[in-house]
């Protein structure tokens, strides 16, 4: 080997900004509905255009949804919601300003703990504040922009994480966005959406020599819209500014866009300057009083948490760690779980059911949970026809499907289906008529030969349409097998 | 017998509302008045002939039917263009809003017209109500009806000049430093800038939010109030208006000024105010105390510091208000340009006036990062400060009497290339929007042929004791009922 230099290893840091949309009826500063979608520049007045005259009147409820946020993040809460006008032109920007919050956040100080194969980390939260959505640029075909202003005013909580990060993986970047969403949804405070953009999150990514004192230059990434998303545009920014300091060049102060098709970040703005957005108190707003009394009610009206579901889940059920997680990604998961479980009486199943094929069939069929026709109650009924032997394991599969397909109970479909054989009597004669079909393969089998077991189960299954209890089967085979030695 | 256009507008009201005349008659006098004044004064910016006498036969029809009316049926006004009026062009006497009409009206729109008041037309103002002269107007400016050499004052020049000469019995006009009461004073006529938080200003084109007030101008102190009592009180749209006890306008117009308690604040009436005005001053004081008031000297040592905080704070919000005049979504989009950057850059040049521009430069300036601590937060404890002097006045004294300006109207042109010559026609008006608190313009005497104004200002949400007093005045002198001889 030519010299023994051993090549520098670097450490990330991994800071993280997150915008949730808040679960509102109406927009952060008129009365227009709060929905996603819908056809372009249906839902706006003249506030959220920001035609001349009109004024901004702040939705109270949207303050009480991000005192109940920071609460749960374990923020301090500010005695006042202050707003302040953030002063930048874009197109998307109706007035010329966002009303944000500047140096009196609704929440600041806090943190949430994530686990991921590093170990348990703490992040800490420096600040949680409210501010408004802007419109949405489009790209026409022609070559020409248009704004489409639905989605301008919408109540937009921003979340920051705490300066040096906690963070240094692309694995606890993911985890804090999985923890944080299962927060925010368990509160009702977000819809947690990634894919419709109402969680937002864009990660600041540097790296610096390890042992070093000194912190990298950072970039931001954007367009990054599911969990693996994050993970995949985190590593490879991690990987890309490596690189660049073993080939001795430099990280550039710039904001990457994350694309999912190349599987790469790609440079989208230079931000070699500190945007100056001229923040000043907002004249058009009073402030909101946030007193104890309120903050102590939003507090006791929180319901349990992700972690702490977690932790009862574990105790109470038995699931492994990591299966509860799973479990409590957002609330209605929990939900879901407790529902189906106490229902059937088995915890076991209904997790490994949950996590199997519910998680794949909602995964394919890109729905939440929530959205899911075939509910815990339909899922309990499922099991408990297994357990008790009236469907097998992998007709089950199929009664699922239909079931999740049309919302129709499980019941219902088994019995169309035509439901499992165990009766002893009626499996015993077609495996007379297997058997007398196969005479060597029998005796090879009762000779010792194992391997032929299957070959005969599948025999009385195709039969039977695989509609034979596959437990009864095997006993019935083993019995006969026992006697058949003798 | 007096005609329509002379008639206070409560005389008009009753007149309407007895059946002596009809509301259809009150608009053509007005619209008739209108067309003979208009190419002497230039006071208004959209006469809305058709729209009126729609609204104004739709109260004849009312009344005929016995149905009931407004209370202010009939009465003609005009609103300066700054106040939203739906699909009435409201341009903020600006190109870059040439022929943008509202799809809604301001609050205080709707409630005149729910008040069954008759809207003439939209009134010439300097560029998003910055100016004291009116001669910011892009389209031109506006002449005092007394000579028409002479600047009407500012910035609700259009509004003052047009109840002055009777093309409107009553106006609305806005005041974010003076605007209302420093014309009111150089066209002899009454303004009123009401506490801030009494009027909403929703639909009131926001020049500095936390210092606009909409108020009414009009040739008596209780045509005001009648005006001020149908647009004042809470609204849910505008979250800085205020659930204030209400103002009546019967309350204030009733009673005496006996023991009364004036406070004469010295820096008003030092260098600076002519010697006439200081003289009008004094003996309007002098009036007042013969009506059984009692008048002191006293003092507000930062009140002199309102200027600087003023052009400080005003331009701060100016420069963020104005930002949403990008070419995108309404008002002009100037062609050239490259881009979102290119077409915004081109639209604010070619739309903005002089003024504007350097208003939103200076307040750009002096909100950015390094500066801020400097002169924004800097301007608003002394603002904190003014507002302190004046609590401290009013422990002692029920109203604080100063001149509206300290000079009657200038020479159109004379003061256009001496900036603070122009924004010292403000100093005496300022502090009242610093401090937050009602503050009226009366007429108080005649310099050379051209009228004087004489400031009361009251406690925040006292414009009862206010009006009492200006009331009082105008009761016992005859300064209100001089009328300027413009195409008589």
């Amino acid at each position: 080997m030519p010299g023994t230099q051993v090549e520098t290893r670097y450490v990330g840091s991994i800071g993280m900004e997150v915008h949730a949309e808040l679960l509102t009826e109406s927009k952060m500063f008129c009365g227009c509905r709060n929905a996603f979608g819908g056809e372009p520049n249906t839902r706006c007045c003249p506030v959220c255009l920001g035609l001349p005259g009109s004024l901004p009147v702040a939705n109270r409820l949207a303050v009480e949804l991000v005192v109940r946020a920071a609460l749960a993040l374990n923020c301090a809460i500010s005695p006042i919601a202050k707003f302040d006008r953030k002063n930048y032109f874009y197109p998307d920007l109706p007035k010329g300003y966002q009303i944000s919050q500047y140096d009196q956040p609704i929440g600041s100080g806090g943190w949430l703990d994530i686990e991921s194969e590093a170990g348990p980390r703490r992040v800490h939260i420096r600040r949680v504040h409210l501010e408004e959505d802007t419109g949405k640029l489009m790209h026409l075909p022609t070559g020409d922009s248009a704004v489409d202003y639905n989605r301008s005013g919408v109540p937009l909580m921003e979340i920051v994480t705490e300066f040096p990060p906690d963070m240094s993986s692309a694995d606890e970047a993911r985890a804090y966005l999985v923890k944080l969403r299962a927060i925010l949804t368990c509160i009702g405070v977000s819809d947690g959406k990634m894919e419709q953009g109402s969680l937002r999150c864009e990660p600041n990514i540097s790296v610096r020599p390890e042992g070093s004192a000194a912190f990298g230059t950072k970039t931001e990434i954007k367009n990054l819209n599911s969990f693996r998303a994050v993970h995949r545009g985190v590593q490879h920014e991690l990987a890309r500014q490596v690189a660049l300091l073993r080939r001795g060049d430099r990280v550039a102060q710039e904001t990457r866009g994350w694309n999912e098709a190349r599987g790469e970040t790609v440079l989208q703005r230079v931000k070699e300057v500190e945007q100056e957005y001229r923040y000043f108190p907002e004249p058009d707003l009073m402030p909101v009083h946030i007193d104890d009394a309120r903050v102590g009610l939003i507090r006791a009206r929180l319901p349990e948490l992700p972690d702490a579901a977690r932790v009862r889940l574990v105790d109470q059920y038995g699931l492994s760690p990591a299966e509860a997680d799973l479990l409590t990604q957002t609330a209605a998961w929990t939900a879901y779980f407790e529902r189906a479980a106490g229902l059937c009486g088995n915890a076991r199943a209904t997790a490994n059911w949950m996590m199997g094929e519910l998680a794949r069939l909602l995964n394919a069929a890109n729905l939440e949970i929530e959205q899911c026709k075939a509910g815990p109650e339909a899922l309990a009924d499922l099991l408990a026809m297994v357990e008790n032997g009236r469907i097998s394991g992998k007709m089950a599969k199929g009664v699922w499907e239909a079931a999740f397909e049309t919302g129709e109970a499980p019941a219902a479909i088994a019995a169309r289906q035509g439901e499992q054989i165990s009766d002893a009597d009626a499996l015993g004669a077609v495996l007379d008529s297997v058997i007398a079909a196969q005479p060597d393969v029998w005796q090879a089998l009762c000779a010792g030969d194992e391997k032929k077991l299957t070959f005969m189960v599948g025999q009385i299954m195709k039969q039977t349409r695989g509609k034979a209890n596959p437990g009864e089967v095997n006993r019935l085979l083993r019995e006969r097998m026992a006697g058949g030695a003798q | 017998m007096e005609p329509l256009t002379q008639r206070s507008l409560r005389d008009l009201r009753d007149a309407v509302r007895s059946g002596e005349v009809s509301a259809r008659e009150v608009a053509q006098a007005h619209l008739n008045r209108i067309a003979e004044a208009e190419p002497s004064v230039s006071a208004l910016l959209a006469v809305t002939a058709d729209d009126a006498l729609t609204q104004a036969d739709a109260v004849d029809l009312a009344r005929s039917r016995g149905d009931a009316i407004g209370a202010l049926a009939g009465v003609p006004i005009a609103l300066k263009d700054v106040i939203c009026t739906r699909g009435v062009a409201t341009t903020c006497g600006s190109r870059i809003l040439s022929g943008w009409k509202p799809p809604y009206d301001a609050t205080v729109t709707a409630r005149l017209r729910a008040a069954g008041a008759v809207m003439l037309g939209k009134a010439n103002c300097d560029e998003f109500a910055m100016g004291s002269s009116t001669e910011n107007s892009a389209y031109g400016p506006t002449r005092n009806p007394w000579n028409l050499a002479c600047v009407p004052g500012g910035s609700s020049g259009g509004s003052a000049a047009a109840v002055a000469v009777g093309e409107v019995a009553g106006s609305l006009g806005s005041d974010t430093g003076g605007s209302i009461r420093q014309p009111a004073a150089l066209c002899g006529i009454v303004g009123l800038k009401p506490t801030y938080g009494r009027v909403s200003r929703f639909g009131l084109v926001a020049y500095a939010s936390s210092l606009d007030q909409i108020g009414p101008m009009a040739r008596s102190v209780e045509d005001a109030a009648l005006l001020l009592d149908a647009i004042a009180g809470l609204d849910p749209l505008d979250a800085t208006s205020v659930d204030a006890p209400p103002f009546r306008a019967e309350s204030a117009m009733r009673g005496d000024i006996r023991g009364l308690r004036i406070g004469v604040p010295t820096e008003f009436m030092g260098d600076g105010v002519d010697g006439p005005v200081a003289s009008a001053v004094r003996a309007a004081v002098e009036a007042l105390c013969a009506l059984g008031a009692t008048a002191e000297e006293c003092s507000l040592p930062t009140a002199r510091h309102s200027l600087a905080t003023y052009y400080i704070l005003a331009p701060a919000e100016a420069s963020s208000n104005l930002a949403r005049y990008d070419g995108v979504r309404f008002g002009v989009r100037a062609a050239g340009g490259f881009g979102h950057a290119g077409m915004t850059e081109a639209s604010r040049e070619a739309g903005f006036g002089a003024e504007t521009k350097q208003r939103i430069l200076v307040g750009t300036y002096a909100l950015s990062a390094g500066y801020y601590d400097a002169y924004y937060l800097q301007a608003q404890k002394v603002r904190t400060l003014i507002r302190r002097d004046f609590d401290a006045a009013f422990k002692r004294f029920d109203v604080l009497v100063t001149p509206t300006s300290p000079t009657v109207a200038f020479g159109i042109g004379e003061r256009s290339d001496d900036p603070l010559a122009m924004k010292l026609a403000d100093v005496c008006t300022l502090p009242a929007n610093m401090a937050g608190i009602p503050g009226v313009s009366i007429p108080c005497g005649m310099d050379r042929g051209l009228p004087i104004g004489l400031q009361i200002m009251g406690r925040s949400f006292d414009e009862e004791t206010t009006l009492r007093a200006a009331h009082a005045y105008e009761q016992a002198t005859h300064w209100h009922t001089l009328r300027p001889e413009v195409a008589c």
